[in-house]
């Protein structure tokens, strides 16, 4: 009985009597959330392109910080480091699709799966022949991101906004919001939508796939730049960011592989629902349950919409 | 052609030869010190500085007095990625090389080697981390683990904290909390914390941090937040170490309530928070700085000139200073056992005897180039393996770590028996345990 009135009414007690620490909880999982998606869209959009799932997700938004932080270093202005960034990622796309995806055209899916393997074991290299092992500071003066927390008295307590996570909700959400309308509204957009639904027939109308494959690796590359700029922010720069990527699997699960809006909403649903259930359920069971509670969420999800929140119905006739 | 063939043949011949004689010239005329590090991998930020000072320590060695008791010692770095299979893999590697000892540099990969260490007769040095219990000497002949265990870094942080709150009894009631990496290292101190509790009357609030989680720990601290416990003690590594000291800082945490062990006090642990983590406390066994003869000849002989990772502003930072902590024990067992049996080139057997008469005075130290970079290592012997030596507090002062305590002695009244009993519940859960038949030197 006492098992039962912990799992099912002393949560819900606890979030009457401090609703500040529940608006707190809802605040960190909204934040968490929306970068999951973020680190869930590049994913989405390489995906979308070409079928694959890109293993290299995680440590692109490592490469693209470590260039960022590693640039300045050497004494480049804060702005500058950041636009020479973006054209190392530019290049890094175009090296992608010359080198590894284009020689691999026609192969089955899991090739190229394991192409995004090799690639990642690759950057891991370069990043450490390049920038070294060591953790690095992001450079969040420079980049003029804010530092310090707002504190909002309310329900008898206080709730903080961290300056640093209300500009990455913004910046994600301007993202977010510019990506959609770019893949909705613009030309190249319509191709990659083309693209995704059928490589053949976007080559038969002459949409150039291998321009395509850049875009959408360069576009990944910007959103691992972004990603890796707020986790580092939040931590530091590190080989260790990579796992966080991981993070990106029970969104796409829940959102569908294929899916924008699903993988923004997947990303906020596992960030709230995870850190609400840490919050609340997770001295039950000892705490520290976040890691395996996303796949949980997710998979319950599943039950009830096996293609995903957003996925496509796949119907096949037989 | 048959003279051109014999020719070839000869040069072929010579030249295996040469190399055969020239090898067995070096086994004879070296020691082998393998070092297993990780300078790659998640935990890279902790383990190149660790790797650099120990490395650097014993090619200063080879560089200024031409190795150990004139013999040259062959540093071999092996990278673990500081992954258990990959560290197993290592010790593999370079077991067939007479290593006269090996340091795992992971509770995780000590573990994991201790069932081989005797099998093989290669000592294993575990600097302050590893099996707590491997410091009863009886069971574990072969295993090494000063200064002090993880457990009598628990005590010290609880003198510490006792001295803060005007005696231990006045614990009661209280909550300490426990923030700790989610594996061997971290699950370490937990039965003494237990302990501790029942002994002194406070509840102990435990939060994990799985390794996939080490950069999200929001979650986590908002239970800190809730909790409110008095104190915070912390067991991280790598990743893990910047993110709490961040998160502390967001919730208000008191910083000069949070304490970490030795290894969550590198730079890097608290430099990306700066001032935020003013406050911020752990424990420390080695001195930091560059301000020590043997660190100046480091750089000299070393750094200047080229045969160092080490970019020279990281130099005497606290992680690389551990390092020379550590290479310096390695030094001193194998000069001990070059003096116990007499011989120039030791071998792990030797440097096992040379381990459990360890001693490093305060007048050693100083003879050493590193006056007070370390309490005195005196009471390590055959039947103790760490030695329960004194570690001191240092804090965070916004820009560099800085000492505020004077040595602390362990508690080891309560430490050892405790551990005593935990190395007995090993060796019953791990039978057939070899009983040791190593003899005891006089001199220990």
């Amino acid at each position: 009985m006492d098992i039962l009135y912990k799992i099912l009414i002393d949560p819900f007690l606890q979030m009457g009597q401090a609703p500040d620490l529940f608006v707190q909880t809802l605040w960190e999982g909204l934040v968490a959330g929306v970068l999951y998606s973020l680190i869930a869209l590049g994913f989405v959009l390489i995906f979308k392109a070409s079928g694959v799932f890109n293993f290299a997700q995680g440590i692109m938004m490592v490469f693209a910080a470590l260039t960022l932080v590693g640039l300045h270093a050497k004494g480049v202005p804060a702005f500058l480091a950041l636009a020479l960034t973006v054209v190392v990622m530019l290049v890094l796309a175009i090296g992608i699709e010359r080198l590894v995806l284009r020689p691999l055209v026609n192969q089955p899916d899991i090739i190229l799966f394991m192409a995004t393997f090799g690639l990642t074991y690759f950057l891991i290299g370069l990043g450490e022949v390049i920038f070294g092992g060591e953790p690095k500071t992001m450079i969040t003066d420079a980049l003029y991101l804010p530092r310090g927390s707002y504190e909002w008295k309310a329900f008898g307590g206080f709730v903080a906004f961290q300056k640093i996570d209300i500009a990455a909700v913004i910046i994600a959400s301007v993202m977010v919001a510019g990506l959609a309308v770019f893949f909705q509204k613009t030309r190249i957009g319509r191709a990659l939508r083309a693209v995704a639904d059928s490589h053949k027939a976007a080559l038969s109308v002459g949409i150039s796939l291998e321009q395509i494959w850049v875009i959408v690796w360069f576009t990944a590359g910007i959103v691992a730049l972004a990603t890796g700029i707020m986790w580092g922010a939040r931590s530091d720069v590190s080989f260790a960011l990579q796992i966080l990527a991981l993070k990106a699997l029970p969104v796409l699960i829940l959102g569908g592989f294929t899916s924008i809006p699903g993988a923004i909403v997947g990303g906020v649903i596992i960030g709230v629902g995870e850190k609400v259930g840490e919050f609340y359920w997770g001295p039950l069971l000892g705490s520290g349950i976040e890691s395996w509670l996303a796949y949980v969420i997710a998979l319950v999800f599943l039950l009830f919409r096996p293609q995903g929140l957003f996925g496509e119905r796949i119907i096949e006739r037989i | 052609m048959r003279l051109k063939y014999l020719v070839l043949g000869a040069a072929v011949g010579s030249l295996v030869g040469a190399s055969v004689l020239a090898s067995r010239a070096e086994a004879q005329e070296s020691i082998f010190v393998p070092l297993l590090t990780y300078r790659t991998g998640p935990f890279a930020g902790s383990g190149i500085p660790i790797a650099n000072g120990m490395h650097d320590y014993l090619a200063m060695l080879n560089e200024r007095d031409g190795g150990i008791g004139g013999v040259k010692l062959v540093i071999e770095e092996c990278e673990t990625g500081y992954n258990n299979a990959k560290g197993v893999e290592c010790y593999e590697a370079v077991k067939s090389k007479k290593p006269v000892v090996v340091n795992p540099y992971s509770t995780g990969i000590t573990l994991a080697i201790i069932p081989k260490a005797a099998v093989d007769k290669i000592p294993i040095l575990s600097m302050a981390y590893g099996l707590s219990a491997s410091a009863v000497g009886n069971e574990f002949p072969w295993i090494f683990n000063p200064p002090a265990t993880y457990w009598d870094g628990l005590s010290m942080m609880f003198r510490y904290i006792g001295g803060k709150e005007g005696g231990l009894d006045k614990l009661k009631g209280k909550t300490i909390g426990y923030i700790y990496f989610d594996g061997g290292y971290g699950l370490e101190p937990i039965p003494l914390l237990e302990q501790f509790a029942k002994d002194y009357g406070f509840t102990v609030k435990k939060y994990p941090v799985p390794p996939a989680e080490m950069q999200n720990q929001s979650g986590l601290w908002l239970n800190v937040r809730r909790d409110r416990p008095d104190w915070m003690i912390m067991w991280g590594w790598g990743a893990m170490n910047p993110t709490a000291v961040k998160e502390a800082a967001k919730i208000n945490y008191p910083m000069d309530k949070f304490i970490g062990i030795w290894w969550s006090g590198g730079d890097d642990d608290a430099r990306p928070a700066g001032a935020d983590a003013k406050g911020y406390l752990t424990l420390n066994f080695n001195g930091v700085g560059t301000n020590y003869p043997a660190i100046q000849d480091i750089v000299k002989t070393v750094v200047d000139k080229g045969k160092s990772q080490t970019p020279k502003d990281k130099i005497g930072e606290n992680l690389y200073n551990r390092g020379v902590y550590n290479s310096v024990l390695i030094a001193e067992a194998i000069r001990n056992a070059q003096k116990i049996t007499g011989k120039k080139v030791v071998t792990g057997e030797d440097v096992r005897r040379g381990f459990e008469s360890l001693k490093i005075s305060a007048a050693r130290w100083k003879e050493l180039g590193l006056p007070e970079f370390g309490a005195p290592i005196e009471a390590v012997s055959c039947t103790d393996h760490n030695g329960h030596h004194a570690a001191y507090m240092q804090q965070w002062d916004g820009t560099k770590w800085v000492k505020v305590s004077d040595w602390i002695v362990p508690m080891k009244e309560k430490v050892r028996p405790l551990l005593e009993a935990a190395a007995k519940d090993y060796v019953t859960k791990n039978q057939p345990w070899p009983k040791r038949t190593e003899p005891c030197d006089k001199s220990t």
